[in-house]
């Protein structure tokens, strides 16, 4: 291998490590906050450069059938709950917020149809607007009912859902691959190195959205709740953050990360219902070398798994995922070492 | 429910496991063939997580390793599938041992991510290695031959499979009643009970995950030359998953569950792929994926507990008869009193900046009730937890009858002699009081895993559960040595942690604040109980408290701390009339 | 009509009381404390009055039933727990935990006037406004942790022991400052096992003994009484 096909490797590898930054950030923000290892988060991405290319295409994306029927199911979940609680007064409110919310989303899609045909920009827009109410949904359906439970049987929940989740996706988006329009054809030359447009753009993409982060977390109140649910659960209780409700934040922040990553890595990587999971779990290996909790230490690490990933497919493309998930353990082993551990997180 | 009825209705089902192949069609006995493999792998992860907490996604790859290596053996070389289930079950061991030996250590959800991580990085390696056939898999896998007949009919291989379910239930359930199985059983709330009771928690662990697959490679052989044609697809991930459902909804925990969970989730998974398309005509296949998925997300927000649980609480409890007289237990020799038999010397311990123990000396001689007082947050505890072994000094030395212990793992301190209660009350609410006494005698006792698995121990179980009766007796707990031990109430639980403590049988016994929660009349009879155990069985003892009262009266001598750092050490009188103890107690705004 | 009232409450773990059928009650204005000795069942008390345990009997607070209100809720209407173990938010600065305080108020022009007054009462809080909390010495911490609640403006300020693992010194000023809430209008229900200083300090004193009140009255008669503090101290 001589430094041409390095330096392209390098540049290749941090492109797919800044998609998998993205994605890593919103499992950290998720898992901080809630605990719940939300791995669906690289089916979020993956359905949402299948929303684009739809809208592209003109169509209806199935994610607008999607939307609806998660906002169906979590409306009865909901209203079942306040119900059974002795707390019917706040059904109007609920069916506000988880039935008429997301179907006004739909609706401001589906009847702006002229509008996204001329404007590449409003067709993301509208992908993020589709995408971002699945998490939150999926939350109040799926996770709120056990919050209380332990790590590991959310994780448990949270394989069974992704698993769902693919389903799901062949239902509304069917089998084929799409491939959405580039955003950008440049090229940028350094000496020998060529960078692409598309590369750049994805790069530039992971640092603006750690940026925009950091100062969420930094200069809001309602970025510090977040914090401080993260930090400390209880003590986050007892100032009356609800943690349900900073989990739908987190959820609706990580969805956007994700879907953007997803519309970065359309036009490169020809998408399928079903790519979300090679996606999700290499950023899930970038998050854990993080611990799970810090964010340096998570886009450090999906970019060290981007670049892995693409030195170890050009000496062994059959076995880069064998690779990739090897590597997993020995940072387990050394993350587990370093963290501090309370004999608490074991009682059942 | 006696035990008459039990065996009557173990009876019952192995003979319609007999008499199924008779009565049902082909179809439903290929079906039974499934759940039966499936079943084998359940009952492993039951074990496993049901019993041990570890939380599994990678069993599918061990039932891969042993259903390749076999037909690596038989299809690719012509060997006999006998010496591809040898090799199954060495290659599944062998990689389950070194996966152990990396894994077992990593703490809490860790560990199951790496179970994602290998069952993912194996599940690729099948259909990537060239000679197994990549992802087309590997055809025509010979059946299994008995003698001269060739297991080639489903009802034939039927009955092989069944009666390696049956053997292996059998098996389980005595290793579940066995010294090993105990300790397995108490591996799930947390490592530091199971250290201080002298069990070697990572080698428990290790012989629980090697055992699973161990089930998951026999599973893995009855695969390949049942459906005699194996591709990567059914030991990946998502069918990790699927046996996991499986002993979650049996009831994780109860090795029965696993068979009933992997017969609940097959005969679910065919009625959804027939009755499927009557609702939704098109894309069945992906929707299966998603009804089970949904289906078992409901089961865990709705019944994490699991079929079996929830039947056994309308069953009547099985009766068992009271332990009886048996061999004692060999016992240890006890110091001559008045010799030194613990020295702290100098210990330091700090958390970040605040130094919780500092410089701390003392002794204690053989045969006396030394208390450790000291208001709240003065460091008592974190000092017992330096003596014990759960926390390592930062510097500093403590000597344990004769030999240096500073450094000395949480189990080799317990084994030495010195056994602990907990503060915050560790019992595992779930076994019974008589189990939770007899875990504390595991270092007195040694019967290994295939006593267990084989019923060989039956003299040394017979010995330890009278020695727990005894010691439940003498605690005033023997009447009902049965009962959950989540069912005493607080102050009961603590002085069950003592009959614990006794039965292993300790020349130190160290107890964290014993009397708080009780009642006076219970912190007389504990004090009575302490001190006949001082006197007629030599035992020497270490009592951290708060309670004053308490101590005043039953302790030879006393040292109190104040901040970290030893303020007095002397009689009981001298210490109570100190002004700089009376300072510490009532606090300073007097 | 009281602040709150607890009425035959009890709290279990599982099949295991905690707490037995407790009653007691705290006037606007007043300093209540319940104190008695490890185990008796004081920080479940407090931790189902502030809905983090589930609790049977009945509870009031101004008025209105509390069983059907979520921590949260009950923070909102002006109760407020400082817990035993601070529950500060560590990897955060002394300024971002205090300003979480004020969380649930909706009007925020006046926040800034407020951190200056506990900034005012704690002045250390000030010279270390930028440091993580989780950096802070233990009597910076306890103080944080009361600024932190008096940032949610509450009515009633559940402390549970304050005094837990300070020096005398510490203890003495925290004391002092529970002492002045009464002229912020803030009612105390204070959880102390040190006895004489909590006595000294309240108004009404109730005393916790295996999860059942054994003993109540003025805090003033209670300090004299020679049973309670020889049980404190042991022997006579």
């Amino acid at each position: 291998m001589d430094f041409d096909i390095a330096s392209i490797l390098a540049i290749d590898g941090l492109a797919s490590g800044a998609i998998y930054v993205l994605i890593a950030i919103g499992t950290v923000l998720i898992f901080t906050v809630t605990r719940v290892v939300f791995i669906p988060f690289g089916d979020i991405a993956a359905f949402t450069a299948l929303t684009l290319a739809a809208l592209e295409m003109g169509r209806l994306p199935g994610t607008a059938g999607l939307v609806v029927v998660l906002a169906g199911m979590a409306t009865l979940v909901e209203v079942v709950a306040l119900l059974r609680n002795g707390r019917a007064h706040e059904i109007p409110g609920a069916l506000l917020y988880y039935l008429a919310l997301p179907l006004a989303l739909v609706g401001v899609v589906w009847l702006s149809e002229p509008l996204y045909q001329s404007s590449m920009v409003l067709r993301i827009l509208f992908s993020l607007i589709l995408i971002l109410p699945i998490a939150p949904l999926l939350d109040r359906i799926v996770y709120r009912p056990i919050a209380d439970a332990s790590v590991l049987m959310l994780l448990i929940v949270s394989m069974a859902l992704h698993f769902a989740l693919v389903g799901l996706g062949l239902l509304f988006f069917g089998p084929e691959g799409v491939r959405t329009e580039p955003m950008t054809d440049a090229i940028f030359e350094f000496g020998s190195i060529m960078i692409t447009g598309q590369a750049a753009l994805i790069m530039f993409a992971a640092v603006l959205f750690s940026g925009l982060l950091y100062l969420f977390f930094d200069f809001t109140l309602i970025g510090k709740s977040l914090r401080a649910t993260a930090v400390n659960r209880s003590g986050a209780r007892l100032m009356g953050i609800r943690p349900e409700r900073s989990g739908t934040i987190a959820y609706i922040v990580g969805s956007l990360m994700a879907g953007v990553s997803g519309i970065l890595i359309a036009p490169v990587n020809t998408m399928f219902y079903d790519s979300g999971f090679l996606l999700g779990l290499r950023a899930f290996v970038g998050a854990i070398i993080g611990g799970l909790v810090s964010y340096p230490g998570t886009a450090i690490g999906s970019l060290f798994v981007g670049v892995l990933e693409s030195f170890a497919s050009f000496q062994s493309s059959a076995f880069k995922d064998v690779i990739v998930f090897s590597l997993l353990i020995p940072i387990l082993i050394w993350r587990s070492i370093v963290s501090v551990h309370t004999e608490e997180h074991d009682e059942e | 429910m006696s035990r008459f009825t039990l065996r009557l209705a173990v009876l019952i089902a192995v003979l319609a496991l007999v008499g199924a192949p008779f009565l049902l069609g082909a179809f439903t006995i290929t079906l039974m063939n499934y759940v039966g493999i499936y079943a084998l792998v359940a009952i492993g992860l039951a074990l496993l997580t049901g019993v041990g907490g570890l939380v599994s996604f990678g069993q599918a790859a061990f039932v891969g390793l042993a259903a390749y290596s076999s037909a690596w053996v038989t299809a690719l070389n012509g060997g006999s599938p006998w010496i591809g289930l040898l090799l199954g079950i060495v290659i599944t061991c062998a990689v389950a041992f070194i996966l152990g030996l990396i894994t077992l250590r990593l703490q809490g959800h860790y560990l199951s991510l790496s179970t994602i991580a290998w069952g993912l990085a194996i599940g690729f390696l099948f259909g990537n290695v060239e000679g197994l056939g990549k992802h087309n898999g590997i055809a025509s896998i010979p059946p299994i031959s008995i003698g001269s007949v060739s297991l080639v009919e489903s009802w034939q291989i039927y009955y092989l499979i069944w009666a390696v379910v049956c053997v292996v239930l059998l098996l389980v359930y005595n290793l579940l009643d066995s010294r090993i199985g105990r300790a397995m059983r108490a591996l799930r709330g947390g490592n530091t009970l199971v250290e201080s009771l002298g069990i070697n928690v990572f080698w428990i662990k290790v012989t629980c995950f090697v055992f699973a697959a161990f089930l998951a490679a026999l599973s893995g052989w009855l695969y390949a030359h049942l459906s005699r044609f194996i591709s990567p697809t059914p030991f990946e991930p998502l069918m990790g998953i699927e046996y996991l459902m499986m002993a979650m909804v049996g009831g994780a925990g109860s090795p029965i569950g696993g068979v009933i969970g992997a017969a609940i989730v097959t005969l679910l998974k065919n009625f959804v792929q027939d009755y499927l398309h009557y609702i939704i005509p098109s894309g069945t296949g992906q929707l299966e994926v998603v009804a089970y998925a949904g289906l078992f997300i409901v089961f865990l927000q709705y019944a994490r507990g699991g079929v079996v649980a929830w039947v056994q609480q309308y069953l009547p409890a099985t009766a068992i008869p009271r332990p009886s007289q048996a061999t004692p237990l060999a016992r240890r020799d006890k110091p001559a009193a008045g010799t030194p038999l613990l020295k702290v010397d100098q210990a330091e311990r700090r958390f970040g900046g605040l130094i919780a123990v500092n410089k701390v000396s003392f002794d204690v001689n053989a045969g006396e009730i030394l208390g450790l007082i000291g208001p709240n947050g003065a460091g008592k505890s974190t000092m017992f937890n330096l003596l014990t072994g759960a926390l390592q000094t930062n510097s500093g030395s403590i000597t344990f009858a004769g030999k240096d212990i500073t450094r000395t793992r949480q189990s080799n301190i317990a084994q030495a002699g010195i056994a602990r209660t907990f503060q915050h009350v560790k019992l595992r609410p779930k076994m019974t009081l008589l189990d939770n006494v007899m875990l504390g005698a595991y270092p007195r006792t040694h019967t290994g895993l295939f006593s267990g698995l084989f019923r060989l121990n039956r003299a040394e179980e017979a010995s330890a559960r009278y020695d727990a009766l005894q010691q439940l007796e003498r605690v005033g707990l023997g009447d009902k040595p049965f009962e959950l031990a989540g069912n005493l109430p607080l102050g009961n639980q603590r002085i069950l942690e003592i009959a614990r403590a006794l039965a292993a049988d300790p020349v130190l016994l160290v107890l964290d604040e014993p009397a708080a929660g009780l009642r006076r009349g219970e912190k007389q009879q504990l004090a009575a109980l302490l001190k006949s155990l001082r006197d007629n069985d030599k035992l020497t003892i270490l009592l951290v408290e708060h309670d004053m009262e308490f101590v005043m009266g039953l302790v030879d001598r006393l040292v109190v701390m104040d901040f970290g750092e030893k303020l007095i050490e002397g009689q009981p009188e001298a210490v109570r009339e100190d002004p700089r103890v009376q300072e510490a107690y009532l606090g300073g705004t007097a | 009509m009281p602040l709150l009232t607890i009425e035959d409450v009890s709290v279990s773990y599982g099949k295991v009381d905690a707490v037995r059928s407790v009653s007691l009650q705290v006037e606007e204005g007043q300093i209540v404390t319940v104190i008695g000795p490890n185990g008796a069942g004081k920080t479940t008390l407090m931790l189902a009055t502030i809905g983090l345990l589930r609790s049977f009997g009945r509870m009031t607070f101004m008025g209105e039933d509390l069983s059907r209100l979520s921590v949260e809720d009950r923070i909102e209407k002006g109760l407020c727990l400082v817990p035993e173990k601070r529950e500060l938010f560590a990897e955060m600065s002394v300024r971002d935990n205090l300003l979480l305080g004020a969380y649930t108020r909706y009007n925020r022009a006046t926040i800034n006037n407020e951190l200056e007054a506990v900034y005012e009462r704690f002045p250390r809080l000030k010279q270390r406004h930028k440091q993580d909390a989780g950096t802070l010495s233990g009597g910076e911490r306890q103080m944080l942790a009361l600024g932190r609640a008096l940032m949610t403006k509450p009515k009633l300020l559940v402390l549970d022991e304050p005094s837990l693992g300070l020096a005398p010194l510490i203890v003495r000023e925290i004391f002092h400052t529970v002492a002045s809430l009464r002229e912020l209008g803030v009612s105390v229900l204070l959880v102390e096992q040190n006895a004489r200083a909590a006595l000294e300090t309240a108004d009404v004193g109730y005393v916790l003994e295996t999860g059942e009140i054994v003993q109540s009255g003025e805090a003033s008669s209670l300090i004299h009484d020679p049973r309670l503090m020889a049980a404190y101290l042991g022997g006579h």
